[in-house]
């Protein structure tokens, strides 16, 4: 026994972990995706169906198109406010780390009531809205598309500035005193010298807002209106709602390829793992 | 930077840092209220919606049966993820890439499809709204977690004291206890508070397996905010923001040793 270990004593330790994973996450999974499959008319009538059916093509590019608007989203807000906490010190510098850390460690269902009982039609934004005469009725803010990217850009902002704020403070401030020194305007300095520094943290943030929000599935259920669902949605209305379990693995198989995808490619160029580990 | 561009970058930011607090901290206010409803501003002062969290069984028991799972899920996702995290390093890099990548599988999967995915072969083993099998299956989600601030602090190591150790006598067993783990305690500990948050916070794969007699606090959350609107579900909410803090500023203290 002893001696096995020695021998074999990392894969020894790897066993239980290894052991749980494969039989009751990937074996698992697997299963989902053969279901898929296992159809007497064909193999991909499933697959034939979501691409030649426009509502699930609806929902697809839907989602994409909130997945990427979330990412630009994130980006636009979260440069500056990384930018300023890498230049902030002391009680400033810690209120901002604050303000990003105690959300990201906050229960998703709280942050998603508490932007229910901000923007609903009697919530606090209108009722401040309404009385200061801007509105008549309340806006509808909330269990719609609007709803859904407010409230996943909130919720997928930490991922994007801690990532970013990591890589800014890693730029030796003294090349963006050489090229001003050299002659270049503050404006040339920051565009030319200090964003393209900052590129493969701001890619990297982008790709992982992008790859997460895809398979959301609590925000959009909660803020999202019933009408425009996204692929997380349709994947638990075919389990819960439809019982189609083989159709809900070919939908399954769609995000997971792409998640895969893209996990590979921002892990091959854009060091998406150790972004992810500044958690 | 020239002093309005500096005026203008601060104000960015300060809106940005109000979008992201506020909807975290409303919930605080809305849970004081005397109102059966929800109103802002809040009318009164009361904290009954507290002493209806602790007595109404569905939330009390919920948030037992939260505290339970999440409680083992720590210790186990700790044992078994110290185990590889201290293992993944000796292994050879090509072995070492694939496995890593491997253990970090079930935080890349979306949780919808882990969730769904799971239903069928936990009720066939009869772990379907059970605490055992919420227990498992916040451990799958969690491990990740727990291996990459493990390995992470194992990177870190300074393996000469290790061997000092055993140059001056000491047992590998010994040597381990005495010296490598309390070297790796931080990191572990670190996991164990992020194990711990990422079973009390999970509510896609809880929506699918847990049941009567197994609803965690976020699954009862879920319904409380879908079906009822009622201030109950902030202050529960207001105890989860709570709770979150503590451990966040423990993760911070952690971090810092």
């Amino acid at each position: 026994m002893m001696h096995a270990v020695r021998r074999h004593g990392p894969y020894v330790l790897i066993l239980p972990g290894f052991m749980l994973l494969a039989g009751l996450f990937v074996l698992p999974v697997g299963q989902l995706l053969a279901t898929s499959f296992g159809d007497p008319a064909g193999s991909f009538v499933h697959y034939e169906r979501i691409l030649t059916q426009p509502v699930y093509l609806r929902v697809i590019l839907r989602t994409l198109t909130l997945s990427a608007a979330t990412a630009a989203l994130c980006l636009i807000l979260g440069y500056p406010l990384a930018y300023q906490l890498n230049r902030s010190k002391g009680v400033a510098r810690g209120l901002i780390l604050l303000c990003i850390l105690i959300p990201f460690w906050t229960n998703l269902l709280v942050r998603s009531y508490g932007w229910i009982v901000l923007l609903n039609p009697q919530g606090v934004i209108n009722g401040a809205l309404r009385e200061a005469g801007l509105v008549e009725s309340g806006l509808p803010l909330v269990y719609n598309t609007t709803g859904v990217l407010i409230g996943m850009t909130q919720i997928m902002l930490p991922y994007m500035v801690l990532p970013l704020a990591a890589v800014m403070s890693r730029i030796d401030p003294r090349v963006m005193d050489a090229a001003r020194s050299l002659g270049a305007s503050p404006r040339a300095a920051f565009l030319k010298v200090y964003v393209p520094l900052t590129l493969t943290g701001a890619l990297g943030g982008v790709l992982l807002v992008f790859m997460i929000s895809l398979g959301f599935f609590v925000v959009p259920a909660m803020l999202g209106g019933q009408r425009d669902i996204l692929l997380a949605q349709l994947i638990e209305f075919n389990v819960n709602q439809t019982l189609n379990w083989p159709f809900a693995g070919a939908l399954s198989a769609v995000l997971l390829v792409s998640t895969l995808v893209l996990y590979a490619f921002g892990d091959r160029f854009l060091g998406l793992r150790r972004l992810w580990g500044a958690e | 930077m020239r002093r309005p561009g500096r005026l203008l970058l601060g104000a960015i930011a300060a809106t940005v840092c109000v979008y992201l607090i506020l909807p975290t901290l409303i919930v605080v206010p809305i849970s004081f209220t005397k109102t059966d409803f929800i109103t802002f501003p809040p009318q009164g002062f009361s904290t009954r919606w507290y002493a209806a969290f602790f007595t109404r069984p569905e939330w009390s028991g919920a948030f037992v049966t939260s505290l339970v799972v999440a409680t083992f899920t720590a210790a186990l996702t700790t044992v078994l993820g110290t185990m590889i995290g201290l293992a993944l390093p000796r292994l050879p890099p090509r072995a070492n890439r694939l496995l890593g990548l491997f253990f970090l599988l079930p935080m890349i999967v979306p949780a919808i499809i882990t969730a769904v995915a799971l239903y069928r072969p936990f009720a066939q083993i009869g772990l379907i709204a059970s605490v055992p099998g919420l227990i498992v299956a916040h451990t799958i989600l969690a491990l990740p977690f727990v291996v990459i601030n493990v390995a992470a602090v194992v990177h870190k190591l300074d393996w000469r004291i290790v061997d000092a150790a055993r140059s001056l006598g000491a047992t590998p067993a010994i040597a381990f206890r005495k010296v490598t783990l309390p070297a790796l305690a931080p990191g572990i500990a670190a996991g164990g508070i992020f194990a711990f948050l990422t079973s009390f916070d999970e509510v896609v794969v809880a929506l699918f397996i847990s049941g009567s007699g197994a609803t965690t606090l976020p699954v009862q959350m879920w319904s409380g905010i879908r079906f009822e609107i009622s201030p109950i579900a902030a202050a529960a909410s207001c105890l989860l923001l709570l709770g979150s803090c503590l451990l966040l500023a423990l993760f911070s203290l952690l971090k810092r040793t």
